[in-house]
């Protein structure tokens, strides 16, 4: 008998709670581990996406290349969370935000070092990444 | 080209917890309906049962109350588009019965949320958005909606109070409504008051009085031909125009914050279908299922420009006698919100408005009614306009 194929779940690693075991786009949960947020790019027509996809439904191909998200965004939106969702109450309180990079956008946390009092929409914030207390990897935002 | 009509609308009390499992809970609405239109279970020649999934053990119910509402052998089956997965049942009636398919069929919403526990709510409501990208943050419905309040407040000053205002209208109408959950009055200091519990943060800016609360419930709206509608019903209310669109589930792939582009696009499908504009809307029906949603919808409906729907709710145009009034059945904060059928609890409003049937919160002679039922945040958007 052949031995089963082992499954590819990193992917289990993204977040507080991942709900996501297996996809194609694993590798970012690699470039988190080496402190990078990555979002892939169509080599046939160009277009970006963030999060990540695996397949370009323009192209109906998927020749994706990796990019790395760096600089600043602007702050679109944010709220602050006194209740979480079952497997997220340890956590509380947090904010879950939206950065705006101009070619796409970038949807996550702000780091639980920034003061809520100087959260401004409109404001400048990066993207880093960001080991949780469980062992978990996600990204959050901080001040640019 | 013949019409299409609805010719009976039900639905059960919308409670906190159904003493009862939820083919029994279905039973409620059809009932309603049934005894509205004045039909037998002969006369339905299909029946359409729309939820969101993962509330209750039972896997495809729409088998299971086809049986037990007497609705065998003709055909039954499932629809999903979130919350307003009874106004997308609809619109699938709608098909059927223009199509020459059936004659007669049944749209019955349900939804029995009190089997799991409000964390547990949250996590499936949450599973609504981009559980691959979005989820793993810990993601919420009143906190996607606070997002857009938040833009909507940076955008063009908005205030706290606005949104409390719009409470406070939906307060003025619950304590009239006996099917809704919550009908005790609240007033603009019970939400500004940091020791009331209306003013308890849930996800800021919003505060507890702005989001409506889960519920279990049941609808049921009754489909039928121009033909069968003379032939059954006094006074049809046509269904003049359908619109139904779509967006981008994660965030990051939208570019409006301060407004939802689903009901925008919907309103102007179901516009152009009914050759009617804003203006031409006598009562209106809107998925209020917080505070900030109500306002949008002013404006992504075209009762107010964009920026200006505040101005809609402190003039008190929205209110009975105003001139657009907008949820006087108390809408989703005071009814509350059991998922699959609150469209079908919003078509029935209007369908009883439009027959001078509304009672104590009968709008003045109307005679264009509009939904707008949304479905996630903002990921599904229907809207839905009647003419008696």
């Amino acid at each position: 008998m052949a031995e089963k194929a082992k499954s590819d779940e990193r992917f289990k690693k993204f977040g507080t709670v991942s709900f996501t075991s297996l996809t194609k786009t694993n590798d970012f949960v690699d470039f988190l581990e080496k402190g990078q947020i990555a979002g892939t790019r169509c080599k046939d027509c160009g277009r970006i996406f963030f999060p990540p996809r695996a397949d370009c439904f323009q192209c109906l191909d998927s020749h994706m290349e990796w990019y790395e998200v760096t600089g600043n965004g602007k702050l679109v939106s944010f709220s602050k969370l006194e209740y979480g969702p079952a497997g997220f109450q340890a956590d509380v309180p947090y904010c879950i935000a939206l950065l705006d990079y101009g070619p796409f956008k970038v949807f996550g946390r702000i780091g639980k070092e920034v003061p809520e009092a100087d959260i401004a929409v409109g404001m400048p914030m990066k993207t880093i990444a960001n080991r949780l207390p469980n062992g978990q990897l996600n990204y959050v935002f901080v001040k640019a | 080209m013949s019409r299409v009509a609805i010719i009976g609308v039900g639905q059960s009390e919308f409670v906190r917890a159904y003493p009862g499992s939820v083919r029994e809970l279905a039973f409620e609405g059809f009932k309603d309906a049934m005894r509205d239109a004045r039909l037998t279970a002969k006369d339905i020649q299909a029946s359409i049962i729309c939820s969101a999934p993962e509330y209750d053990k039972q896997r495809s119910p729409a088998g299971v109350f086809a049986e037990y509402l007497g609705l065998n052998p003709q055909p039954t089956f499932y629809v999903e588009s979130l919350c307003s997965s009874s106004s997308m049942g609809l619109r699938l009636a709608y098909s059927l019965v223009k199509s020459g398919l059936h004659e007669v069929v049944a749209v019955i919403g349900f939804q029995k949320m009190s089997e799991i526990s409000s964390a547990e709510s949250q996590e499936r409501m949450g599973r609504g958005a981009d559980i691959q990208w979005e989820s793993p943050f810990g993601t919420m419905m009143p906190a996607y909606y606070a997002m857009y309040a938040r833009a909507h407040m940076a955008a063009y000053g908005t205030t706290l109070e606005d949104l409390a205002l719009i409470r406070v209208k939906a307060s003025t109408y619950g304590p009239l409504n006996d099917k809704a959950v919550y009908r005790k009055p609240v007033t603009l200091e019970n939400l500004s008051n940091p020791e009331d519990r209306m003013a308890g943060p849930v996800a800021s800016p919003l505060r507890v009085g702005d989001c409506c609360a889960n519920a279990d419930g049941s609808s049921c709206v009754i489909v039928a031909s121009e033909a069968k509608a003379k032939t059954f019903c006094q006074k049809p209310v046509w269904i003049l125009g359908l619109g139904a669109a779509t967006t981008s589930v994660n965030l990051a792939g939208r570019d409006l914050f301060t407004g939802l582009t689903v009901a925008r696009e919907a309103s102007r499908q179901a516009y152009q279908m009914a050759g009617v504009g804003p203006r031409d809307i006598d009562v209106a029906e809107v998925h209020d299922c917080f505070t900030i949603a109500e306002m949008m919808a002013y404006e992504d409906l075209g009762f107010a420009k964009p920026g200006e729907g505040r101005d809609l709710i402190r003039s008190r145009a929205t209110y009975k006698d105003g001139s657009i009034p907008v949820n006087v059945d108390g809408g989703l904060l005071s009814k509350g919100h059991p998922i699959g059928a609150t469209g079908g609890s919003q078509i029935r409003t209007i369908v009883l408005q439009l027959r001078a049937e509304a009672g104590a919160i009968q709008v003045k002679d109307p005679e264009i009614g509009l939904v707008h039922n949304i479905g996630g945040v903002g990921l599904y958007g229907n809207v839905s306009i009647f003419g008696r």
